[in-house]
């Protein structure tokens, strides 16, 4: 099966070249024959990557030492889900998996597009299996999963446990759905310039990609947050970590994308910017990878460190982002550039929008490379941490979100401000009278958290004001309202839901840095501690034993008003023998939206223990707000004029509806 | 206003806004960026008290005291220099004699680095990568010591 495997790997290898080479010749002869290769070809580069991984996968699960990659992460005595998911807990599997996801979406184009132009449809195909044959090259020749060990090791070197938990299921195939997901994008926008043609259609194909990218990476992001906030045991969200900003470049970058190509697509203006924006955005995607993948950066991420896998990498990423970009100052000029807009209006709020979104991206990428800039060209080695951020990024977000509520009530073409500010005058009122509750009534509310509050109350009434206007609220009988709101485009209530769930998010975090509280001391079993209203009472310390680990567990109970337990919360020290290597379990109980979080220390010699506990408020909401976002997309997905449809149904469709004007 | 007006007017808008990013990005650079040091480094540096900066090298053996409450206190070495460092906290798993550790923090007005984050390895395999090239760099460090 490993063989199998293997050789599939190579062969997936073989055909992305014949993806790359043969559509592309076949587009410039105008060849259909050649050009109708990329499909098929595309299809089962797919189908044998799949298996692939799945060879590899069923290696890990049947613990298959004799596996260099399973034997380097894997221990016969992990529960199966984790010997699974384990696959991509290492940085050779990962590959795999960031190619399988490539190819997948090579096949998605393959599958549905057979209403584009072919040319068009040609030239995505090449330049999606140009990139799978560079990364198969790199996985292959660097990065190979299926190198084996002769003789076969007895036993495994263990995950390590800090990827031990169902975060490692949902959290990286999120994330490369998302970063790979904009190859699609990339790939449209190159096969554009190889051309010299752009059009409004264009647009409306590279819009669902967006979005399905941008969904995921959403998601990625999400949950890689809610996961490092439990599982370090340190109590943050986000670390403004290199490793963290290189998935929140795209994401910034993506955006912006996903705003400007709405111009592109109803107002067919902005086409240019557009096709660059999508370069960009998975150039920072391939420059995370980089990042992460290189071992340039220390951090949990980087499994191993290999100089060979950087460079390798590097070279990738000059020859895409180098090459595309020269294609791009090449070619751009062939383009015809759109209509023109008053500023005031929906465009100009959305090209406000990308101004401040790609000048927020860029911040965070100086940011992010500076210190490696500064190591490499002096001996000094600095790090850029939340201050900078603060500076920089926070004073760029907050003008944005004060605006998002203004975008999706301009009209096109040429708006009115003041007719929108009249429509917003009781969210505004809301938000005001949010910002004097918090700052008169709230102890040791800060101005900043009052603001914070007023802002995100701001955001969220905002959204919802949107779909009140939308759907005739106030204008209309109360029963029309409900007919008028259920007819909506469902891209509509897409706009909405993911502007409610950055407002979400903004409380969230607001209220969490504003309003929590933290204690650092160290207990003896029996004493309680109290924090913000709620008392704790330390039971004491309990050994227990596990699959591949042994465990210290710290149990609290936490204490009602009648003075008696109404709930325990446990955190433990848990010793992973095989790598000698010990990890924070915090414990965390969920109250309403706030959460209460323990994270144990070290034993001291008088057998009291050092325990850190947080009282944060409305936590959850951080990313609560992104599956509301992540929900938004998904419905401006399922929007009829952005289906991704069978080709059959759309055609019939379009010959029982001969007007729709389907693309 | 002609069209041209508004469109030189858009232009220059555009342009004082990415000019006032940019100047607050690289004030932001210039005050916000810590520098990392070992100890041997601190007699060449001048590092102010107050002034942020992470400082990275071994726990030193047997020193690590653990006082009232959380608050512990160790010596980071590079093995020519050591500094004291305080810290309050949960020290990070990793942590432990002998093992490459970066402190963030800065220098009390007695000397001693109070530190408000520890930073350990991420893995039992792995060093930091600071302490590591700064170790080689001053030849106490040998590849081989890294499996």
């Amino acid at each position: 099966m490993v063989e199998t495997g293997h050789f599939a790997l190579v062969l997936a290898f073989a055909l992305s070249l014949v993806q790359t080479i043969v559509p592309l010749f076949g587009a410039r002869l105008n060849n259909q024959r050649l050009m109708a290769v990329g499909g098929p070809v595309a299809v089962t580069g797919f189908a044998l990557t799949a298996l692939s991984f799945v060879a590899l996968a069923s290696a890990y699960a049947s613990s298959d030492f004799s596996v260099a990659s399973v034997w380097e992460n894997s221990h016969s005595l992990q529960p199966l889900i984790y010997k699974i998911t384990g696959t991509w807990g290492n940085h050779e599997g990962s590959m795999l998996l960031w190619v399988l996801i490539l190819t997948f979406f090579g096949a998605l184009v393959a599958a549905f597009g057979s209403n584009l132009p072919a040319t068009l449809r040609a030239n995505v195909l090449a330049v999606q299996g140009a990139i799978g044959a560079a990364f198969f090259l790199f996985i292959l020749a660097t990065s190979n999963p299926f190198i084996r060990l002769n003789p076969a090791p007895i036993e495994g070197r263990d995950l390590n446990p800090i990827l031990q938990d169902l975060g490692l299921a949902i959290h990286p195939p999120f994330l490369y759905l998302g970063y790979v997901g904009f190859s699609i994008c990339f790939s449209f926008s190159v096969a554009a310039l190889i051309e010299g043609r752009i059009d409004a259609s264009w647009a409306r194909w590279v819009r669902p990609w967006t979005l399905v990218a941008w969904m995921f990476l959403t998601g990625g992001i999400a949950m890689g947050s809610y996961w490092a906030y439990y599982e370090l045991g340190w109590g943050g969200f986000w670390f403004w970590d290199p490793v963290e900003n290189a998935s929140f470049m795209p994401w910034l970058a993506g955006t912006a994308l996903l705003h400007s190509a709405i111009v592109m697509e109803k107002r067919s203006a902005l086409k240019i910017w557009t096709l660059l924006l999508a370069i960009l955005t998975f150039s920072l995607s391939l420059l995370g990878t980089f990042l992460v993948r290189s071992g340039v950066l220390t951090s949990v991420h980087a499994f191993a460190t290999d100089p060979t896998r950087g460079v390798f990498i590097l070279c990738i990423l000059t020859l895409f982002i180098g090459g595309s970009l020269a294609l791009f100052a090449l070619r751009a000029s062939r383009l015809t550039a759109g209509g023109l807009f008053h500023p005031i209006s929906r465009e100009g709020a959305l090209v406000l929008n990308n101004l401040f979104l790609t000048t927020a991206t860029a911040t965070v990428l100086v940011g992010t490379l500076y210190p490696l800039a500064v190591e490499a060209f002096s001996a000094d080695k600095i790090s850029v941490g939340a201050p900078f951020f603060n500076l920089t990024f926070g004073p760029l977000m907050v003008p944005l979100l004060v605006m998002v509520p203004f975008g999706p009530l301009l009209a096109w073409k040429r708006g009115d401000v003041f007719a929108v500010a009249q429509r917003l005058m009781v969210a505004f009122a809301a938000a005001l009278l949010a910002t004097l509750v918090t700052a008169l009534f709230i102890d040791g509310a800060s101005v900043f958290a009052a603001l914070g509050v007023g802002l995100a109350v701001w955001l969220i009434l905002g959204a919802l004001t949107d779909l009140a206007v939308k759907s005739g609220f106030g204008n209309v009988a109360a029963g029309n309202v409900v007919t008028r709101m259920l007819g909506l485009p469902r891209s509509v209530f897409g706009t909405a839901f993911a502007h409610l769930g950055l407002g979400l998010t903004t409380l969230g975090i607001v209220g969490t840095l504003c309003f929590g509280t933290e204690k650092i001391l160290s207990m003896h079993a029996g004493e309680t501690v109290e924090l913000s209203g709620h008392t704790l009472r330390f039971v004491g310390l309990y050994p227990a034993q596990g699959p591949n680990y042994s465990e210290d567990r710290g149990r609290f109970e936490l204490i009602g008003v009648s003075g008696s337990a109404i709930g325990e919360i446990s955190s433990a020290k848990r010793f992973y023998p095989v790598r000698q290597m010990t990890t924070t379990e915090s414990g965390i109980r969920t109250m309403g939206l706030s959460q209460l979080y323990i994270s144990l220390g070290d034993e001291g010699k008088d057998g009291s223990v050092v325990v850190r506990l947080w009282w944060k408020p409305l936590v959850t909401l951080i990313w609560g707000g992104g599956l509301v976002m992540m929900a938004g997309a998904a419905m401006s997905l399922m929007d009829r004029r952005l289906r991704v449809g069978a080709p059959s149904r759309r055609r019939k469709q379009a010959s029982a509806v001969p007007s729709a004007g389907l693309p | 206003m002609t069209r041209k007006q508004k469109r030189l007017s858009v232009i220059a808008g555009g342009l004082a806004f990415l000019g006032a990013a940019t100047g607050l990005t690289f004030y932001a650079l210039g005050q916000k960026a810590s520098y990392f040091y070992m100890p041997a480094d601190l007699t060449t540096a001048s590092v102010q008290p107050g002034q942020r900066i992470r400082l990275g090298g071994l726990v030193e053996k047997g020193t690590i005291q653990r006082g009232q409450g959380a608050t512990v206190a160790f010596s980071v070495t590079d093995t020519h220099k050591s500094v004291k460092v305080t810290y309050t906290g949960i020290l990070p798993d990793l942590f432990r004699e002998e093992q490459g550790v970066i402190t963030e923090g800065s220098f009390g007005p007695d000397g001693t680095f109070v530190a408000d984050s520890v930073l350990a390895k991420h893995d039992e395999r792995y060093m930091p990568k600071e302490v590591a090239d700064g170790l080689k760099a001053k030849g106490v460090w040998q590849e081989s010591k890294s499996e």
